[in-house]
């Protein structure tokens, strides 16, 4: 048996704690070879027999940055301290083993994928990361926060329990909101035929439901013919993805397309989110058979560079103070939005500022990837590994970081408060319809 | 032993290489078309040779240039010991002799300074995996040796070349240590020869073509 780690934060996880007492060496063993041996086995294959142990990994992950460069938090070090230490010994590891492996997999790697960007092979750490995530799902043993947020999209399809009526509640509300602007605005529910299906993820409804508005004041303004389904798949976002529930992201994923196919509509357009991005983009999708996804997707960022170069959003303002943007993982190095944010924050800012690195090479937000879904035991621990990511929005010197995605912007907004940094933490939403005209006719 | 190594031992050390190389890559072939059609799916040989160009010129990688000193140390190991035994003298005029087939050689002295680089960049690389505690921690017995498996073909070679020590048994050693490391790649994390290539080509096509990204 392998030796555990010495703790660096106490921390105590009812998810982890009671799963480990349910562990027996025989379910540890099915589910670590379920995913060695054939769910993972042609890349494990690949990868962990060419990895040559050059540690050039290391420099790429922010966890390691920021903890002092500690080894064991180099993405190398994260997969020899699971992957290796199982293929080691068979598959047979101890309970504290596993839990161990699971702290490591679920907060402290976000799969944010930048050290395939450094590694000279291309290993997919995030890819070898996410399959001992899967084991440990298999094993019953998930962060409770993380596993709850799962049960919600088994149950709800869903992120939030959120329930039906709620929800059209919340799109009436801010159906209500928008209006003070735009009096003749409507959120169109379950238009059929309709160009685009507007999709956000549970949490706007939950706790940011202003973004819901805001969207609408863009569509009517930019006359688009929207539309958002009243029933469930409606919510893009996926955590089951993250946990390793990989059936139940499936089903989630499933819900989502079909939402548009029943709506007939021609694509669909999803708000300001990364992993919902993702799951929709390159993994949920793969899982249900389909190549890409089975209707065109829209990305915000992308959907509002398009408005603007075709005019239909005329920027009449700019933004003043210092802007700075952080690139988030699932759609800059997961789809290459990078010039598009960047012409959008060119038109609205007048001091638009670079983080360095930036683009493809921006350090992660420590967030995403189903870090702060395992809710507050863990939200130090998350916070501490991001020391990086504060210095580097530290030295740009603005006043304003445009985070365009759920998961980083609660994450950034965290880093802010805890390393006290003087900034606002805003979607790129929120300033662009402070940018935009408004035409007199839409406010009659 | 002279003999044997010469000999047989070569024929065999051959077999397991190309043989070995072969295996290797059509098991894992047969795996991903198996167990992991998607790696197969989104090939993209555009993307992915890209991908694969950036991480073979020097200083390609955003990585590269964070780390001039070692780029190029592992750029100069790489190359040098590829190509000197490739386009030795000695090795040419044994490859004459057994099969009377020949090609370019470089002059001996270039042979003479590629075998010393790659001996020094092997120093390097092992210095490197002791002190750098990144390395140090991922670090283990196996690495030691696959490094001394590579380098060893060349300190002997060069010792043997310039006749420093007993010559023949320096020759039997270094023939000795070449098929070694020959038989070596299949087998071991040396197999990254053959796997750098579809492991590069496979983030590349993903990067490349998927996620509309560079990944270098």
């Amino acid at each position: 048996m392998s030796n555990l780690l010495p703790q660096k934060w106490d921390i105590t996880d009812i998810g982890l704690e009671e799963g480990i007492k349910r562990l027996t060496p025989d379910k540890i063993r099915t589910s670590i070879k379920k995913v060695l041996e054939s769910e993972g086995v042609a890349r494990i294959n690949a990868y962990v027999n060419t990895c040559i142990h050059c540690g050039l990994c290391a420099v790429a992950c922010h966890v390691y940055l920021s903890n002092d460069c500690d080894p064991r938090f180099s993405p190398v070090g994260k997969v020899k301290n699971t992957l290796w230490e199982m293929i080691k010994h068979d598959g047979k590891v101890s309970p504290e083993f596993m839990k161990q492996a699971a702290e490591i997999s679920y907060t402290e790697c976000t799969l944010c994928k930048r050290c395939s960007m450094y590694c000279p092979f291309g290993i997919d750490m995030a890819y070898l990361i996410s399959l001992v995530r899967r084991m440990c799902h298999l094993c019953g043993l998930v962060p409770q926060y993380l596993q709850d947020t799962a049960n919600s999209h088994s149950v709800t399809m869903n992120q939030m329990w959120v329930k039906q009526d709620e929800w059209i509640d919340t799109l009436q509300w801010q159906e209500e909101e928008a209006q003070a602007e735009i009096p003749s605005l409507r959120i169109p529910l379950d238009k059929e035929g309709a160009d685009v299906m507007y999709s956000v993820i549970g949490p706007e409804p939950k706790f940011l439901a202003q973004l819901i508005n805001y969207a609408a004041i863009i569509f009517n303004v930019a006359g688009i013919d929207w539309t958002m389904p009243s029933f469930d798949g409606w919510d893009n976002s996926d955590m089951a993805m993250y946990s390793g529930d990989w059936e139940v992201m499936g089903r989630v994923k499933k819900a989502h397309f079909e939402a548009a196919m029943k709506l007939k509509v021609k694509k669909i357009v999803m708000g300001e989110c990364g992993h919902a991005f993702r799951s929709v983009y390159d993994v949920g999708n793969r899982w249900l058979g389909w190549k890409m996804h089975p209707i065109p997707i829209v990305h915000a960022i992308q959907f509002y560079a398009e408005l603007i170069r075709q005019g239909r959003l005329k920027i009449v303002r700019k933004i003043k103070e210092p802007v700075t943007f952080h690139d988030p993982c699932n759609i800059m190095r997961g789809r290459g939005l990078m010039d598009d944010a960047r012409y959008v924050l060119q038109q609205i800012c007048e001091d638009f500022r670079e983080m360095y690195p930036t683009r493809e090479h921006n350090y992660c937000c420590n967030a995403g990837g189903g870090v702060i879904n395992c809710g507050p035991p863990w939200k130090k621990k998350r916070v501490e590994s991001n020391k990086i990511k504060a210095e580097q929005m530290a030295a740009t010197g603005a006043k304003i970081v445009v985070t365009p995605c759920h998961n980083c912007h609660s994450g950034i907004e965290d880093i802010i408060h805890y390393y006290k940094l003087p900034m606002k933490n805003v979607f790129l939403i929120e300033l662009l319809v402070e940018c935009i005209e408004i035409p007199e006719e839409l406010k009659a | 032993m002279y003999d044997f190594v010469r000999g047989p031992l070569l024929w065999v050390a051959f077999i397991v290489f190309i043989g070995g190389s072969i295996l290797r890559l059509a098991y894992l072939a047969y795996l991903a078309k198996k167990k992991d059609y998607t790696v197969l799916t989104y090939a993209n040989f555009r993307a992915g040779f890209r991908s694969i160009l950036h991480w073979i010129v020097p200083f390609g990688a955003t990585n590269m240039r964070l780390r001039p000193v070692f780029t190029i140390v592992s750029f100069l190991f790489h190359i040098c010991l590829i190509l000197t035994p490739i386009f030795l003298l000695a090795h040419n005029v044994v490859w004459y002799q057994s099969w009377r087939i020949s090609w370019w050689t470089f002059p001996e002295w270039l042979s003479d300074v590629m075998t010393v680089i790659v001996i020094l960049a092997g120093i390097y690389l092992l210095v490197r995996r002791m002190v750098c505690k990144e390395v140090r921690y991922v670090t283990s017995a196996s690495d030691y040796v696959l490094l001394a498996i590579a380098v060893m073909p060349f300190l002997t070679g060069f010792l043997a070349y310039h006749q420093w020590l007993a010559y023949k048994a320096m020759l039997t050693l270094h023939i000795l240590s070449g098929e070694i490391m020959l038989m070596a790649i299949p087998f071991t994390r040396l197999d990254h020869m053959l796997f750098f290539w579809l492991t590069r080509f496979y983030m590349g096509s993903e990067f490349g073509a998927v996620r509309h990204a560079k990944d270098w």
